[in-house]
């Protein structure tokens, strides 16, 4: 039972990591309606600058922010001069777009760092705290307690700030916000940005769990991610976190106990969500669009 | 000097032109009605002045070039109530009027403003966490309407507020229109097909046919117009 | 279509054919070889223009069905001695029926979902291939050059009067160039059937096609099918000119070229994906050429793929369509 209770922990932790790139995934999504194939590549190379940054001797927490910064104007940048000028082309040229950048990052990340293996520093202890029987590694709680930071300041931010509220109502209704003054492309500039900072941090977290990362660091986590924001529904932040947490620790379990699927994890989770989509085919907490004629 | 001008205003949506050159005039304190068959260019007017269309031709707000973007023409305190009333269903009639003062300068009026609107619509403090979506369509017109009172806007565009609403909440919806003119020193520009309502609550009117103005005058010369009764009164 | 139309359709395609049975001719053997891959993408690639630029379902997964088709050939080849040339179609009838048991249920879904199952089938691919290794010889793959099936050896050498030799890269690729001037053929039929002009109407509005009739589950799935057929008569060719299969050969960035190719090439045109699958096989190696320094090629082919479609989002069909706008459908068949 213990044992359980440990995986459903480190479970969490690695689902709070999912949860972060999926909420990063809905969050374009909802706003401008593109899948961005490039969002772990993204995170990937805001991982390699919080790397650099440490590399010259800024301390922790000051290149952890420091990259959240830079993250954030790249993931403005992004949007304005490559995903703006697709965005009101057909799906597939913005999808080749996304997938164009997921190509050029990871090979400029290869280029820069030379594809050799980093390593990142962990900023949570290695401890492990025994609670009831059951054992509990300092890293996990750090790393949950670090997204559910975010989580809650994101929700804040969207719930409680008047630019939070031009961005919901601008992916909701972008005609209608712009008779209400609200400069939608300043607002589907600032969705990036955000999507980007999530993304860094759940590469900065994911990174030192490896014990070394190169440029492909991202690439499965992407695949998780994806599969968390469908499970939960695209366009629902809740469902994001959710899914990325039932992944998590569905993965572990999976993993853990049943020999057959030990190395089938991957595939065995994304049977388990094609069967949820069958049943529900927008999503634990998606809804579903109902089309005007 | 008017409010707002229009002068030889044209508008196209795509190959078809909609507009081939609208002149007409709003004065301060003044309500305005553009009357005129579907298709007429009644919606299309309004857009060309939100800049929701792309237009050209003289369109003067205060003596000034109207901008392009509708954002910018929002934040000179133009407000479009558009057809289909623009509710943002999945946000709450709270959020939905905090979005309607989100080009505000004065932010700190907006509790003032708020309770000035209580006033008009008692129903809306109970309905403040409900989803606007849920509620009825003269419920939703009435928050439209609401919403852009909330901006404090010095002209406010009303497309068909009267649309599949009842003739009882259409006399509310126009009664407070009205009022909130009278008490803040609005103007309003509204575009009615029902000619009969939209007459007895204007100062002015213009009737539109093919994407120009037919006839125009008082609201009385409207009323007395003869082909103007027939065609658009019923009588 | 009038009769003049037509005849030019026809000496068109004509010209095609002649181009593709002469160019051997004017290249060097190393270069057919890659002339034959990029049959074998203008393969896959019409299939998945015939669900993408119908239907609008967005497919990152075909290359699972590639895979299906490879390793079909491969097993029948190797483990059962059947003649290589018949497994193409058998490859092919094989992934469409895979192709209808995946596109009925996936109706249910809506275009990103659809869109993500599809590009969970590819992820899993490999790792599937792997686990059920005593079908698949698992991560050591199926070996194909001791096999009796196999109609074109290594050793394969024509001398044509004329001097021109023929080598085993010509045989590769004049068998790919049949199949995929037939399989256009069929996809330029298609569009110019009923069910052709059944599918552009569930395209362009689904819900009228819908209310006039159209069935849209059976179309969708037939659409699904064909693609898959074609993807798998791809794979299967992919198989037999690499005389081996193994699960390494169908990462899921294989499905994500087959979607780069057909938006390149241009989503509902048929001829121009010839220039999408081109794409595919030369930009990386003309990247290559500039720099071999790690990454820079990648960062050469994702910069040029995303200025590509920013210029040109439709591809270059859709370039060659403006251009040719005033001459109308003459060459191109308009979607």
């Amino acid at each position: 039972m213990a044992d359980v209770l440990q995986q459903v922990v480190s479970g969490i932790a690695s689902g709070g990591v999912y949860a972060l790139l999926a909420l990063a995934l809905v969050l374009i999504y909802r706003s401008t309606g593109v899948l961005n194939f490039a969002q772990g590549e993204m995170a990937m190379f805001s991982t390699f600058i919080c790397w650099e940054l440490l590399d010259r001797g800024v301390p922790y927490w000051g290149a952890f922010f420091l990259t959240l910064a830079i993250s954030f104007v790249g993931g403005v940048l992004i949007e304005r001069l490559v995903i703006h000028s697709v965005s009101r082309s057909q799906a597939l040229t913005v999808v080749t777009v996304t997938i164009g950048l997921l190509i050029l990052l990871n090979g400029a990340a290869a280029w820069i760092w030379k594809g050799e293996q980093r390593t990142l520093e962990n900023p949570f202890p290695s401890d492990t705290f025994e609670v009831g029987g059951v054992v509990i590694a300092a890293q996990d709680l750090g790393i949950i307690g670090v997204s559910l930071a975010i989580v809650l300041v994101l929700w804040a931010f969207f719930q409680r700030t008047r630019v939070g509220l031009a961005l919901r109502a601008a992916a909701l209704n972008p005609e209608s916000s712009r008779l209400h003054g609200v400069r939608v492309s300043r607002m589907l500039a600032l969705g990036w940005g955000l999507a980007a900072v999530l993304g860094a941090v759940a590469g900065i977290l994911v990174a030192p769990t490896q014990g070394s990362f190169d440029q492909n660091l991202m690439l499965p986590v992407l695949i998780f991610a994806f599969a968390a924001a469908v499970l939960g529904g695209l366009d629902s932040p809740i469902g994001a976190v959710v899914g990325g947490v039932v992944l998590g620790v569905v993965l572990n379990l999976v993993g853990a106990y049943i020999d057959f699927f030990a190395d089938l994890r991957l595939p065995a989770a994304l049977l388990l969500i094609l069967g949820i989509l069958l049943l529900r085919p927008n999503g634990l907490f998606g809804r579903s669009v109902v089309r005007r004629v | 000097m008017p409010l707002l001008e229009l002068k030889e205003v044209e508008a196209r949506y795509g190959s078809v032109q909609a507009l081939h050159g609208i002149t007409l005039e709003v004065a301060e304190r003044q309500v305005v009605a553009v009357l005129g068959a579907n298709g007429a260019g009644k919606t299309t007017t309004l857009r060309a002045i939100s800049g929701t269309v792309r237009r050209s031709g003289g369109l003067l707000f205060d003596g000034k070039r109207l901008p392009r973007s509708p954002e910018a023409v929002a934040r000179l305190g133009i407000a479009h109530v558009p057809e289909g009333r623009g509710t943002f269903a999945e946000l709450s009639v709270d959020e939905n009027l905090k979005l309607g003062a989100y080009a505000r300068r004065d932010r700190s009026g907006y509790a003032g403003d708020y309770e000035g609107l209580l006033e008009h619509f008692p129903w809306l403090a109970e309905r403040r966490d409900q989803q606007a979506g849920t509620l009825s369509g003269g419920e939703q017109q009435m928050l439209a309407l609401a919403r852009a009172f909330m901006a404090r806007p010095r002209l406010i565009l009303v497309d068909e507020p009267s649309l599949g609403l009842a003739p009882l909440i259409v006399k509310q919806l126009f009664d407070v229109l009205r009022a909130w003119i009278d008490e803040h020193g609005m103007s309003a520009l509204v575009v009615e097909q029902n000619a009969n309502v939209a007459l007895e609550h204007s100062e002015r009117g213009y009737v539109l046919e093919v994407g120009r103005v037919a006839v125009e005058g008082t609201a009385a010369e409207l009323r007395g117009n003869e082909s103007v009764r027939k065609s658009y009164l019923g009588y | 279509m009038t009769a003049g139309r037509f005849a030019l359709r026809v000496i068109g395609f004509a010209l095609f054919v002649a181009i593709v049975v002469y160019l051997p001719f004017r290249i060097s053997d190393f270069r057919a070889s890659e002339f034959a891959l990029i049959g074998i993408y203008f393969i896959a690639i019409l299939g998945l223009n015939v669900l993408t630029g119908y239907t609008g379902v967005i497919s990152l997964g075909h290359g699972a069905f590639m895979a299906l088709g490879a390793y079909t050939t491969a097993i029948l080849v190797a483990d059962h001695g059947m003649r290589d040339l018949w497994t193409i179609p058998l490859a092919g009838l094989l992934a469409a029926a895979a192709g209808a048991a995946f596109g009925l249920p996936a109706l249910r879904l809506s275009g990103p979902y659809l869109a993500l199952a599809t590009f969970g089938i590819a992820v899993a691919t490999p790792i599937v291939i792997k686990k059920f290794d005593g079908l698949t010889g698992g991560s050591g793959g199926i070996n194909l050059f001791e096999a009796e099936g196999i109609t074109g050896l290594p050793e394969f050498i024509v001398t044509l009067p004329g001097g021109k030799v023929l080598s085993f890269n010509d045989w590769l690729y004049y068998l790919t160039w049949t199949f995929a001037l037939a399989l256009f053929a069929i996809a330029w039929a298609i569009h110019h059937s009923r069910f052709g002009r059944s599918l552009r109407a569930i395209r362009d509005n689904e819900i009228a096609a819908s209310a006039s009739g159209i069935w849209l589950a059976s179309h969708k799935t037939l659409a699904f099918s064909i693609s898959a057929f074609y993807a798998g008569v791809a794979g299967s060719l992919l198989a037999i000119s690499a005389f081996s299969v193994q699960p390494g050969a169908f990462p899921v960035d294989r499905s994500i070229a087959l979607l780069v190719g057909l938006a390149v090439g241009g989503l509902g045109s048929l001829a121009p994906l010839a220039a999408g699958a081109a794409f595919l096989v030369f930009l990386p190696q003309w990247a290559q050429d500039i720099s071999k320094a790690p990454g820079v090629p990648a960062v050469i082919y994702g910069a040029v793929l995303i200025a590509l479609m920013i210029l040109l989002p439709l591809g270059v069909g859709g370039l060659l369509r403006r251009i040719m706008g005033p001459l109308t459908s003459r060459l191109y068949p308009r979607s």
